[in-house]
């Protein structure tokens, strides 16, 4: 047993480190929420040249042929910064789904370009109805000539407004909330029929509402097989699972150290408020919930790709609950702490806490997976 | 031991509904149970209805405009008007501001003053904490110094709730610098138009603009302005203090925004069925009403005991902690009905008369920037950790 990164694991840490220690502070990211698509694309392309944009897929493919494992190190990494680039989006999700399910051609076409920088991917899954079950899927997709026509609505897809194409899932067959039946689709985002209304979310990311009307797609827009996308969607959603899960740490480690340090700077009653036992006692429970939500991130990272697929939801929804737990308590204790100075929009602490409540929000809550986590250790028969 | 309310307290409740069916604005009301922002006349618009039906400040004494209730009506008043949603009336001026001035301000200060807080011509603002002063109130650092029949104002306050539309503001300022902290501490009121006032607003992370700087740079007050004797302001300030604990608990408030979780997690669905018949969510608003019920419970003790002539003692930190820990669960409650659509940031859909489309269910944009907001509960008004020593000192000997 061993949990030290390899020497190249190391590598990519200190790299991805020192990017997000240079180019990220709270006024750096209020600038790159400022351009138009809401990030930075001067430093997508350096995270391109470092190759972090082809980290998870094979070489073969175009990639570097990573783990989940390194997913973790650089998604740490841009918790740490509060990063705001798409890269749960375009490459955890979008080519992550493309890497597990496209055909040799779609692979070509569409990974290397990814890796560059030049495309971005959006997954246009979720839907208003959906809340957070990943078989809900209403929209419909019905076979006309050799192509489909797509017509439905997406609801929350993240960064869908700067997407180049959309990976979008849609009924096929079977009926409503029936695993059997959804099959996914490559869709451009200026193909007609495709609306896409962009927004702000309250963490600093961007989404979009995506409407589809008569939406025509060849046949060979199909990504994977056709009414068999679940156990994929499923796949690439419990690896975004584990990549929230390690963004999610890196936020805690930077709420504790920003709060352990104002605790020993602030001065209340002529000693430093860390002087104050109940406060150190708080400190002391924000520290073990990191630790714990730390354990858990690096088992959902080493599990993400597990074959046998129960137990992989096991590990990942329990990751996810821990996260959901430990994320709460840290986050909102942090503001607590700092009194009126963490409760404004200047100061870092609350943007923090703000993504830390969203990433509990995000792909299943806590409840959600309690729910998935005891479908497999508790079956009820 | 007996819980039913009397006759005439029942009869008091009635008329107290019926005055807030007959009069509440429709559109003031749709902003509080939508939690749209309010501005400075939404909150007048409703506080003058309530002036001329005598019922603005009715802790007041009678004498000075009050309205001779006993302390059940006026839980009655306030549960009623909160759960009808009524804006609650600027506590600045009634609840603070104006009973130190009853008990302790001069002639001219009750003649001047009062009237004009009951009408509402004068919205207050407190001048209390600084940047390196919050739980610690009394290292205060902002100094009036006298010169002839003047103070001259120099330093600054933080966190001032409304300081941007508020006339003026009760300061607590230092006096005498050699004295020991709580010693050399003053009470004054100073008018907002005084030259040498800069009100800076503060963003909180919610995207609200409800605080704000205020720097004091030579601002000359009349001596006039001084409340009581000087330095005695941190007696006054602990009198305040004492009285803004009443309605702390928040029971009527809190039981309106259950009743909206409750209408939320009805209207979501999961699974093709209301979130509301989920069990694990079901349960989380069950625990928490029954942490409502007793807390309302709690409250009517406490009340009861003031009936017999006692200010509130430090148990009502046991409601501000339970209060604010209640209204913060609801407000995560309701976040998390939203599920997904608790992320879009919709703040223009928070302003009254914007009717585009909303993103998700109209009631989804409010959801996490109040979970957001509410944080400052446990904070403001005496920190829960601050409540925690009071209980831990003044009931436990501790
Ligand atoms: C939205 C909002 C509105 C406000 N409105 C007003 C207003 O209108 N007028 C006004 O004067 N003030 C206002 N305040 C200020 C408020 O009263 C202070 O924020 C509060 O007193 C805490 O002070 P602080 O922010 O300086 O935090 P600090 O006092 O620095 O506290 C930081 C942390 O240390 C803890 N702590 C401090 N001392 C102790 C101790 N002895 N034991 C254990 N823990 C301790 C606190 O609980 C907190 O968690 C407002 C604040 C907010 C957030």
């Amino acid at each position: 047993m061993d949990f030290d990164f390899s020497e190249e694991q190391r590598l990519l840490d200190e790299t991805v480190r020192r990017l997000v220690k240079d180019e990220y502070d709270i006024v750096k990211r209020k600038s790159y929420i400022a351009a138009p698509e809401g990030f930075s694309r001067k430093l997508w392309a350096r995270y391109a040249e470092l190759g972090l944009l082809g980290l998870p897929f094979a070489e073969s493919e175009g990639g570097f042929g990573g783990s989940a494992v390194e997913t973790m190190i650089v998604m740490e990494s841009f918790g740490r910064g509060l990063v705001v680039e798409p890269y749960l989006a375009a490459i955890v999700l979008g080519a992550g789904l493309v890497s597990l399910a496209g055909s040799a051609a779609q692979k070509r076409a569409i990974l290397p370009q990814v890796a560059s920088g030049k495309r971005l991917l959006a997954f246009a899954h979720g839907e208003r109805q959906s809340r957070y079950a990943l078989a809900d899927v209403e929209t419909t997709a019905s076979r006309e000539g050799g192509g489909w026509v797509l017509d439905g609505r997406k609801g929350v897809v993240l960064n869908g407004d700067s997407a180049d194409t959309l990976i979008v899932s849609a009924r096929s067959a079977g009926t409503s909330r029936e695993r059997r039946g959804i099959t996914m689709f490559l869709v451009d985002t200026k193909a007609k029929g495709v609306g896409i209304r962009g927004y702000p979310t309250v963490d600093g990311l961007r989404a979009a509402e995506v409407t589809l009307e008569s939406v025509r797609v060849a046949g060979d827009a199909v990504l994977g097989e056709p009414d068999g996308a679940y156990p994929v969607i499923e796949h690439a959603v419990d690896r975004a699972l584990a990549a929230l899960c390690a963004e999610a740490v890196g936020i805690m480690e930077t709420l504790n150290a920003v709060t352990l340090d104002y605790l020993k700077t602030r001065k209340q009653f002529g000693v430093p408020i860390g002087a104050f036992q109940a406060l150190q006692h708080r400190m002391a429970d924000m520290v073990v919930e990191h630790e714990q939500a730390k354990s858990m991130a690096m088992l959902a990272a080493l599990s993400a790709d597990l074959t046998d697929v129960a137990e992989r939801r096991r590990v990942i929804s329990a990751a996810k609950v821990q996260i959901g737990k430990s994320g709460r308590f840290v986050g909102q204790q942090s503001i607590q702490l700092h009194g009126g100075i963490g409760m404004t929009e200047e100061y870092l602490a609350g943007h923090y806490f703000k993504r830390l409540t969203m990433i509990e929000q995000s792909f299943g809550d806590t409840d959600h997976h309690l729910n998935r986590f005891a479908e497999v250790t508790l079956p009820a028969g | 031991m007996q819980l039913a309310y009397t006759t005439e307290e029942q009869a008091f409740r009635e008329e107290v509904g019926s005055f807030i069916r007959d009069n509440l604005p429709a559109d003031v009301r749709d902003k509080v149970l939508n939690g749209k922002t309010m501005g400075r006349e939404d909150y007048l618009r409703w506080h003058r209805l309530l002036y001329e039906r005598g019922w603005v400040a009715p802790h007041w004494p009678v004498e000075h405009g009050g309205a001779g209730w006993t302390a059940v009506q006026r839980h009655i008043f306030e549960d009623e008007c909160a759960e009808a949603g009524a804006p609650p009336v600027i506590p600045f001026g009634t609840t603070m501001c104006g009973p130190v001035i009853i008990r302790f301000g001069n002639d001219w200060q009750k003649q001047y003053f009062l009237p004009k807080i009951l009408s509402g011509e004068h919205v207050w603002c407190q001048g209390f904490s600084e940047p390196g002063s919050g739980s610690d109130l009394a290292s205060l650092r902002t100094k009036a110094v006298r010169e002839g029949d003047h103070y001259i104002v120099d330093g600054q306050k933080t966190w001032t709730t409304s300081a941007h539309f508020a006339d003026w503001i009760f300061n607590l300022v230092r006096t005498d610098p050699a004295a020991k902290k709580q010693e050399g501490i003053s009470f004054l009121l100073i008018d907002m138009k005084t030259p040498g006032i800069t009100v800076r607003p503060i963003v909180t992370m919610d995207g609200s603009a409800e605080i704000n700087e205020v720097f004091f740079d030579n601002v000359k007050v009349p001596a006039k302005n001084l409340v009581g004797e000087e330095n005695k302001g941190w007696t006054y300030a602990k009198f305040l203090l004492g009285n803004e604990r009443t309605g702390i608990a928040r029971v009527g408030a809190s039981k309106r925004e259950l009743k909206k979780l409750k209408e939320i997690a009805s209207n979501e669905r999961e699974g093709g069925r209301p979130l509301a018949a989920s069990p694990r969510f079901r349960d989380k608003i069950a625990a928490l009403e029954v942490e409502l019920m007793a807390l309302e419970i709690t409250n009517l003790r406490m009340i009861a005991a003031m009936r017999g002539g006692k200010g509130p003692g430090p148990e009502s930190s046991i409601l501000k902690l339970k209060g604010s820990d209640i209204q913060q669960r609801l407000a995560e409650l309701v976040m998390e009905a939203l599920g997904p659509y608790a992320m879009p940031f919709q703040r223009e859909a928070m302003e009254a008369g914007w009717n585009e489309e909303p993103i998700g269910p109209d009631y989804a944009a409010f959801a996490a920037p109040h979970y957001f907001n509410n944080r400052k509960i446990s904070i403001y008004g005496g920190s829960n950790e601050i409540q925690r020593n009071v209980i831990a000192k003044m009931m436990l000997g501790l």
